[in-house]
């Protein structure tokens, strides 16, 4: 059991790491009362899993993806690009998003004077 | 005719997202274009995919690959238009161009407003066209982003905090999705639907570790598109956007966003899990229905006990959801056309109630179902077209909200599961009582002289004061007798769907 639970953190440590920190990310946006906190909380949970998929793309021995110009290259031991352009794309909407999330915290300050949960909480209570 | 139709998918994507940055740019020199070009533009795109529909109707589904990049192993991204697809692409375009007729009076106003706008109709487009499970990932989020902005135009302090809220738990929706994709990517190496679809049968077979990435990819995404459809207890966003969005948004909102949602979880469950994976893996269909069956009941007892009228709405949608989800739990063909058919009809249903919400608020003053008091004898024709959508909401026949229901209906006892006949059934009870409050209100108790804490004709952002148009009360109108003239087409949508669903179920 034990021997299992080592074998599996030695190999594949990556995915172990990436899950704490999705973890990490996902507690940060439940428990921070601070609306700023909260959007890196998201932040880190969605970098987690772009880690996460570049973990996946790896090959044991494997280079980076670029094949040489040479037409016959032989067999070649790459890590798979495709996981990598997902994770461009998805790091452009998490761009997006995040521009969107900001946005909305400036106005939420502009108009409640206020960037803590709780505090906000009251002064929406008292209105 | 062919060549035209096969360019039809992309195209109906790229150009309202294309269009999108034409009220922008005019926007520098004039000042209200912004309606304009939204409408042309929907308008067309109802045009093109009605063509569309009629070549699937023709020639079976219609295929565009991307860039011409037809890899064997799936790794291309291909737009489909098949009957499923269509029929959802066609809602889409109908009710985005529907709506404008509310917004042109109703507002919200502005160029920027109508750039949102285009860009929600292309995203919702993409994500039902789309035959990649990644692209699909992209589409949910430009269809969020569209979606946060739009509810955050409200004037209201409280329309961004509702839109923060949304955004936070739907980008965490969306990522749990992303985060199946990248198992099933792991278990099969494919992203395309049509190669996961028969890959996965073969995994399933085998066995083995890849078989547990499976089951968890299935676990993550069915958790991602609960929060994004708002299953119950991952509900609590839905609410405060709807209420808080401005009036001429939420029926846009409430009729697509969470629809074309729960129509892309249908389409991973069927299309790509198939209905073996989903009857053979223990517990999956049983935990499936159970969470629909919850948000069922949930939502309607919520919904009975809310005194905002656009809030009562949107806990209709989490029970009336619920209904969907229980549907693509049964595995069962009836239960299936049901969920498709529930899904159109709610979208109408909805539309109208949201729409009759906004005329209602902008011409009476009444947001609470206390002020709908006296509503039929100072507006009969809002008050009957609110009162005929609502008996087509319980689901009383002919209707649209009764096919649908009967269908499921119909799948449980197929399916032999007799609990959840008994839920559907104590869903329209619920429905009924909190129909009933607001039908009550609007014809049985007079008017009462107390002057409404929102003086009528203020709507929140800033249309003018009083003014009803022909056109938002038309759209209310048509929208109520749409609802129940599809009540009529059960077997057309049935027969429809039949090339689709005899290649799933078989």
């Amino acid at each position: 059991m034990i021997d299992a639970a080592v074998d599996v953190l030695t190999t594949r440590y990556a995915y172990a790491l990436m899950f704490v920190v999705m973890g990490i990310g996902m507690y940060m946006m439940i428990a921070n009362e601070n609306l700023v906190k909260k959007l890196i909380g998201v932040n880190l949970f969605q970098t987690a899993i772009f880690l996460f998929f570049v973990a996946v793309a790896y090959v044991e021995g494997g280079d980076a993806p670029i094949v040489p110009a040479d037409p016959n290259p032989g067999e070649l031991a790459m890590a798979s690009p495709l996981p990598h352009v997902i994770v461009l794309t998805a790091i452009v909407v998490g761009i997006a998003l995040t521009a969107v999330g900001l946005a909305l915290l400036v106005r939420i300050y502009a108009e409640y004077g206020t960037l803590r949960e709780d505090t906000l909480r009251e002064v929406r209570a008292d209105e | 005719m062919s060549n035209l139709a096969e360019l039809l998918p992309a195209l109906l994507i790229a150009a309202p997202i294309l269009l999108a940055t034409v009220p922008i740019v005019l926007g520098l020199r004039f000042d209200r274009t912004g309606w304009s070009v939204a409408a042309i533009t929907t308008t067309a795109l109802f045009a093109a995919t009605a063509y569309l529909a009629a070549a699937v109707y023709e020639t079976g589904r219609v295929v565009h690959v991307l860039g011409g990049w037809g890899e064997p192993q799936g790794i291309g991204i291909e737009l489909v238009a098949d009957e499923f697809s269509v029929l959802i692409a066609l809602l889409v375009t109908v009710t985005a161009a529907a709506v404008l007729a509310y917004t042109r009076t109703g507002g919200p106003r502005g160029n920027t407003f109508y750039t949102g706008y285009l860009l929600l109709v292309g995203g919702l487009l993409g994500l039902s066209m789309t035959g990649d499970v990644f692209n699909m990932f992209v589409f949910l989020e430009i269809v969020g982003l569209a979606t946060y902005a739009m509810i955050a135009s409200g004037d209201g302090p409280e329309s961004a905090v509702a839109a923060l809220k949304y955004l936070i738990l739907g980008t965490l929706g969306a990522s749990m999705y992303l985060i199946g994709v990248g198992f099933l990517f792991m278990a099969t190496g494919a992203l395309n639907m049509d190669v996961l679809g028969e890959a996965i049968p073969q995994i399933a077979d085998n066995g083995g570790s890849d078989l547990t990435l499976l089951r968890a990819a299935f676990a993550f995404i069915f958790v991602g598109f609960a929060l994004k459809v708002a299953q119950w207890p991952l509900h609590s966003w839905q609410p405060d956007a709807y209420q808080h969005a401005p009036d001429g948004v939420t029926p846009v909102i409430a009729a697509l966003v969470s629809t074309v949602s729960a129509y892309a979880l249908g389409r991973i469950m069927y299309n790509v899990f198939g209905p073996e994976f989903l009857t053979a893996t223990p517990y999956l269909t049983e935990i499936v229905v159970t969470v629909g069956a919850v948000s069922v009941l949930a939502g309607s007892t919520l919904a009975v006990i809310q005194r905002d009228v656009k809030r009562m709405f949107a806990y209709s949608s989490v029970s009336q959801f619920g209904l969907i989800v229980v549907a693509y739990g049964l595995v069962t063909q009836t239960a299936f056309v049901g969920a498709v058919i529930h899904l159109i009809g709610h979208g109408v249903i909805k539309a109208g109630l949201f729409i009759g919400a906004g005329v209602v608020a902008v011409g009476y003053g009444a947001r609470t179902v206390d002020e709908y008091a006296g509503l039929a004898s100072n507006r009969p024709f809002a008050a009957g077209s609110i009162a005929l959508l609502l008996i087509a909401l319980i689901g009383i026949p002919p209707s649209a909200g009764f096919i649908g229901k009967w269908y499921i209906a119909v799948g449980a006892v197929e399916a032999e599961l007799w609990p959840i006949a008994i839920v559907i059934f104590l869903s329209t009870m619920l429905t009924l009582a909190y129909s009933a409050r607001l039908l009550e209100k609007m014809y049985f108790t007079p008017a009462t002289g107390v002057d409404s804490p929102h003086p009528a004709g203020v709507a929140t952002d800033g249309g003018r004061a009083g003014a009803v148009s022909i056109g938002m009360l038309g759209i209310l109108i048509v929208t109520a007798i749409v609802a129940i003239g599809l009540g009529f087409a059960g077997g057309a949508f049935f027969e429809w769907l039949e090339p689709f669903t005899s290649e799933v179920f078989n």
